[in-house]
């Protein structure tokens, strides 16, 4: 079995033969002492220190001279015709410079329209009518904040109201129309399969046992704590525009920007500094942007827009959103055979989803999950309503959630049809670690795993049978526990360019190394870290390549003048794609530090081998040249013949995505008078393959838990009949806090990736995936008995209540 | 969420403070713990043209015994209530109802008086004092008055209240002896208002229930007694017939709007467990129990 020490050292041989068994261990590997800090220290962040003073920088902190402020007069109708839009008495307000519609957006080059990132159209500005509750109806430009804030009262528009359409399934009868801008006046979008109809039909149909049950995933927000942003200063005498800009893929978001504007790239600067958390929310191009830039081009000053929490949870995309249909199939051994599942994606007034070009409905045809079976087929459709457009990820890559949920409840809903105890029932499918690489009937292949190693490990951390069998006690005298499991599959770092682009631009990312005469060193790269650690993570991992110490290599970010091109931060990408960037770059700085050293040795290459942080002559460690010695030749003493300095670029472009996984285990006490669930204990077991700081990643999955917990107990994002956001704020679109987060109790297995170059696989949102089925799995497993089958998230009091009530228990 | 133009005021005395709401009737609002007032001025749901801050009003923070009562200084903030040794080991009800008020960032701002003086039934002071039998004490131009708190609230953000009065003190009687009180909520997180929740201050007589009061929390548009729960506790002897029969009595006499935290049906409910587990409490507290 290939280990890590085999590690490839060049694109063209980790191209092939991509996937390998892999063993299992739970030690993370530490090769470089405390001075050095590279991979599995357990080092502070870098950023924290600025971070705790506060003295990050964030969009928001950026002031330029002579600056003006916009502010957005919206909808508050999901569905009407604009009549007119009276701006006259904001124009006559002291401070307002200008009042931007939909008409100035169309005379300025057809503006008034924008490309998704799915290729659908979104609106930036209407002129026609309105399609979601607070979409942008025009804005104001004003010298203060607080004018704008005034002025866009002084703006009245004149709406017909038009009937709302805010259910999907009502959407597709095609009575109201969302986009009658189309040629084709239906409210159906696409249809998207996968895997093998007939096959699963036959599997199907011969089944021993079938079960079958509707879902429901419902709209969400990732309502990262900085909202989204913009500082746009057009330059008239130079003829460019320096944008300040929450993105989490500033390079992209220039592409876009310079095919939208008609700019050109050069003269684009994207800038996208301190980011207080993405979650996949500032990945889209949102018509605040659009307008901003216009605005400062316009008026040839500097704007800014910032959005307040309440623009940001009423128009800004959503994620999730799915209504889900799903069957599994078992044979008399209890074994699944088969899952057929159809999918609704209400998709808003636009399909503006962030998911990779080929994949409309991003990566959920994973839904087989942690489990062998032989036929899997999947159907979805995208659907227009009049709500806002989406949707983004929500911490997950590209609708794996969605696909987890659905898997881990048909699983554990199977495994009490058959009365088998889940987590046996779990042992017994899974995919077992001699068949990786594993060929998934939809097509995936799958590079490493061992399910039954993280399962088995939560099951002893949290003592399992003895929790069952307190269980068989409780019931006994009428109390409701509940145990769920979630055995979840990952599947991250996206991706190959054969199948990975947006918008035609293909999913590689990039790292660029400097290293300075004094052995200091200077890496960028082109993505773009929200609170990710990327300063600290990407420092560690050329300190363990190159023997630097982590503490001397600066790491930047975000400003596509400096920074090598790449598609940026989400989807749990960074480290499957530039981090494999970082390693490669400086393996490449590393092949030319061994020609210097064999220079200043005078050996020949063959004779010398690399030792932590050096090079030495084999058989005669003290005859060595460290990093920093090479660093300084490379700028002072170089080779005749060879270019001066040390550095390198790598654009990676990974052999295939990585399949983080995980086991998770929650205890659930009912209360019966108010339907009130108390997660009692949650273990989580994660394998996300080599670790490169242990901290980091702790932290990442305590956030991931509770960005977890957040749709399975709290967050829904709730529309009236008319389609009027009724959770706009955060008195209603409940974020759970330190109170309501039980203690995360961590476990972990390490199962390296085998095609990539250190054996990481992405960890940011593996938690988020597996943490709601494993709460709602606890939650039906404390009320199978009474008969209930299923519970939508999110899992509030009430409707626990309901299920007690309408089962005759009460208090 | 950026409020409209204001005036600001912010008086060093309570006579300024009077002066500054005669002088500027109809238009001054007066800020408190802004707990509640900033964040409808943000929304420009409120935009008083003058705000009158009494924040530094110092001679309102207090909370002590004084002869037949607790006096609670109308600028005492919340967390003062959950520190306060006399309220922790003689009014439970209080302490319990302290405890869950909003998140402890807003109960280091917010105020005993304030969080009375808005009048909103999803406060949970309003509850609290209905079941304390509470007076209310006022201040104006000419002079102070008393004014019972059955007689306060007057309507959804109105109270009994005229415009040129600050409130200014909370007088809460001593439970007598064998007496218990207790406050139970339902949330659905910590910050948010409660689905329902239940003040019950009670005294018992052997094993009767001699005095009873129940206040109830954001089933109503005006804060409320459960006056035919009360009915049922009565001079009855204690058992969970009874308390039952209250919970029910109180789940029928409230009146709950639908919204995103519940059904009509389910806050009814709900106030029957809520009004059940405070009676239960208190009557372990009036047995000298926690």
């Amino acid at each position: 079995m290939p280990q890590l020490e085999d590690r490839k050292e060049h694109h063209s041989e980790l191209a092939e033969g991509v996937s390998a068994r892999v063993s299992t261990t739970d030690q993370v590997q530490i090769k470089t002492p405390a001075k050095i800090c590279g991979m599995g220290h357990r080092k502070k962040r870098k950023e924290d220190p600025r971070f705790i003073q506060g003295k990050g920088n964030y969009v928001d902190d950026v002031k330029l001279p002579g600056m003006l402020y916009m502010d957005i007069v919206r909808s508050p109708y999901a569905h009407a015709k604009i009549k007119s839009i009276d701006a006259s008495a904001a124009l006559e307000m002291e401070g307002v410079v200008a009042v931007i519609t939909g008409e100035d957006l169309k005379a300025a080059g057809n503006l008034h329209w924008m490309p998704t990132l799915m290729s659908d159209t979104q609106m930036v500005l209407p002129i026609d009518k309105v399609v979601y509750y607070a979409q942008e109806v025009c804005a104001v430009i004003a010298t203060s904040r607080y004018v704008a804030a005034d002025a866009i009262e002084q703006v009245f528009v004149d709406y017909e109201p038009l009937d709302a359409v805010v259910d999907p399934f009502e959407a597709l009868k095609d009575e109201v129309i969302v986009r009658d801008d189309k040629e084709k006046k239906t409210n159906h979008i696409w249809h998207w399969e996968a895997g093998d109809k007939a096959a699963t039909d036959a599997v199907l149909k011969d089944a021993a046992t079938v079960v079958k049950e509707k879902l429901y995933i419902p709209r969400i927000h990732v309502s990262s704590i900085e909202t989204c942003g913009m500082v746009a200063n057009y330059n008239k005498a130079r003829e460019h525009m320096q944008i300040y800009m929450t993105s989490q893929a500033p390079h992209a978001h220039r592409t876009v920007f310079a095919l939208v504007s008609g700019l050109p790239e050069h003269k684009i600067q994207i800038i996208s500094p301190d980011i207080g958390g993405g979650f996949g929310g500032k990945v889209p191009v949102y018509p605040g942007y659009v307008i901003c830039a216009v605005a400062s081009l316009v008026t040839g000053k500097p704007v800014k827009w910032i959005e307040d929490r309440s623009e940001n949870l009423q128009a800004d995309s959503f994620a999730r959103d799915y209504h889900i249909e799903a069957e599994m199939a078992a044979n008399e051994d209890g074994k699944i055979t088969g899952l057929r599942v159809k999918t609704l994606s209400d998709c808003g007034a636009a399909d503006a989803a962030a998911n990779p070009s080929k994949f409309p409905a991003g990566l959920y045809s994973i839904c087989t999950g942690s489990y062998d079976m032989k036929a899997a087929h999947i159907e979805v459709d995208g659907v227009y309503t009049t709500k806002p457009p989406g949707g983004v990820a929500y911490r997950c890559s590209f609708r794996v959630t969605e696909a987890v949920h659905m898997i881990e409840r048909m699983t554990d809903i199977m495994a009490h049809q058959l009365g088998e105890d889940p987590a046996d029932f779990r042992l017994k499918n899974f995919i077992r670690p001699d068949q990786f690489p594993y060929k998934s009937p939809t097509g995936w292949e799958y590079d490493s795993g061992n399910y039954e190693g993280a399962l088995k490990k939560a099951m002893e951390m949290i003592d399992y049978r003895a929790l069952r069998q307190e269980q068989k006690e409780m019931r006994a005298k009428g109390e409701l526990m509940g145990i769920g499991i979630s055995s979840f599959t990952e599947v991250v770092g996206a991706g190959p360019s054969k199948d990975y682009d947006i918008l035609g631009i293909k999913m590689f990312d990039s790292a660029e190394i400097r290293i300075h005469p004094t052995g200091k060193a200077m890496a960028r790269f082109g993505t773009k870290s929200q609170g990710q650690g990327h300063e600290t993570t990407y420092a560690q991992i050329i300190a363990e390549e190159l023997g630097l110490p982590s503490d001397d290599i600066e790491v930047e970010e975000g400003d596509t003048d400096t920074a090598p091109y790449g598609l940026g931060t989400y989807a749990s990408r960074s480290t499957p794609t530039a981090g494999a960037a970082a390693a490669m770059a400086a393996r490449k700085i590393k092949a030319k530090a061994k020609k210097i050293a064999a220079h200043l040795l005078e050996v020949g290459e063959e004779d010398l081998e690399w030792n932590v942080d050096r090079f030495q002559v084999k058989g005669s460690p003290d005859q060595a040249k460290t990093i920093q010695e090479i660093a300084f030749a490379a700028y002072t003493n170089h080779p005749q013949g060879m270019e001066a300095g040390l550095e390198a670029v790598d654009y990676y472009d990974p052999p295939n995505l990585t399949f983080p996984f995980g086991s998770y285990i929650c205890v659930v006490d009912i209360d019966k008078g108010t339907g009130e669930v108390k997660i009692r204990r949650f273990v989580a077991v994660d394998d996300c393959g080599h670790i490169i700081n242990p901290m980091i990643v702790e932290g990442q999955i305590h956030g991931g838990l509770t960005m977890g917990l957040a749709p399975a107990m709290y967050e829904e994002i709730v529309y009236d009949e008319n389609g009027q956001n009724l959770s706009g704020t955060f008195a209603d679109y409940l974020l759970p806090t330190a109170v309501e987060s039980p203690k995360w109790e961590l476990g972990k297995t390490i199962t390296p990736s085998p095609h990539h170059p250190i054996g990481a696989k992405g960890v940011g949102e593996s938690p988020t995936v597996g943490a709601p089925p494993a709460i709602a799995n606890a939650v039906v497993d404390a009320l199978w008995h009474l008969g209930v089958r299923h519970i939508d998230i999110p899992i509030t009091p009430q409707k626990v209540w309901k299920l007690l009530r309408d089962n005759g228990v009460t208090d | 969420m950026i409020p409209g133009a204001f005036d600001y005021h912010s008086p060093r005395t309570l006579d300024e403070a009077l002066s500054l709401l005669q002088k500027h009737a109809g238009e001054a609002k007066i800020l408190a713990g802004g707990q509640s007032l900033i964040p409808a001025m943000r929304f420009r749901l409120a935009m008083p043209p003058i705000l009158v801050d009494i924040n530094r009003l110092d001679d309102l923070r207090y909370v002590e015994e004084r002869g037949d009562h607790l006096a609670i200084g109308a600028m005492t903030r919340e967390h003062a209530l959950e520190d306060s040794q006399v309220v922790r080991s003689s009014y439970p009800l209080l302490h319990d109802t302290a405890r869950v008020i909003a998140d402890p960032l807003v109960r280091n701002q917010a105020t005993v008086g304030g969080n009375i003086a808005h009048a909103d039934p999803a406060n949970d002071h309003p509850a609290t004092m209905l079941a304390y039998h509470a007076t209310v004490i006022a201040k104006g131009p000419s002079g102070e008055r008393k004014i019972p708190i059955d007689d306060f609230f007057t309507g959804l953000f109105e109270n009994a209240m005229k415009e040129d009065e600050i409130l200014t003190e909370i007088r809460i009687p001593k439970p007598g002896a064998n007496s218990g009180g207790a406050y139970t909520k339902l949330e659905r997180k910590v910050g948010d208002y409660a689905i329902s929740a239940a003040a019950v201050q009670l005294r018992l007589d052997g094993g009767t229930i001699a005095e009873a009061r129940i206040g109830l929390t954001n089933v109503s548009a005006v804060p409320m007694r459960a006056r035919a729960a009360e009915a049922e506790l009565l001079g009855k002897s204690v058992s969970d017939a009874v308390i039952e029969a209250a919970g029910k009595a109180a789940a029928g006499e409230c009146d709950p709007s639908p919204d995103l935290r519940g059904t009509i049906e389910y806050k009814r409910d709900m106030t029957r467990v809520m009004v059940k587990r405070s009676i239960h409490k208190a009557i372990a507290r009036a047995k000298g129990g926690n």
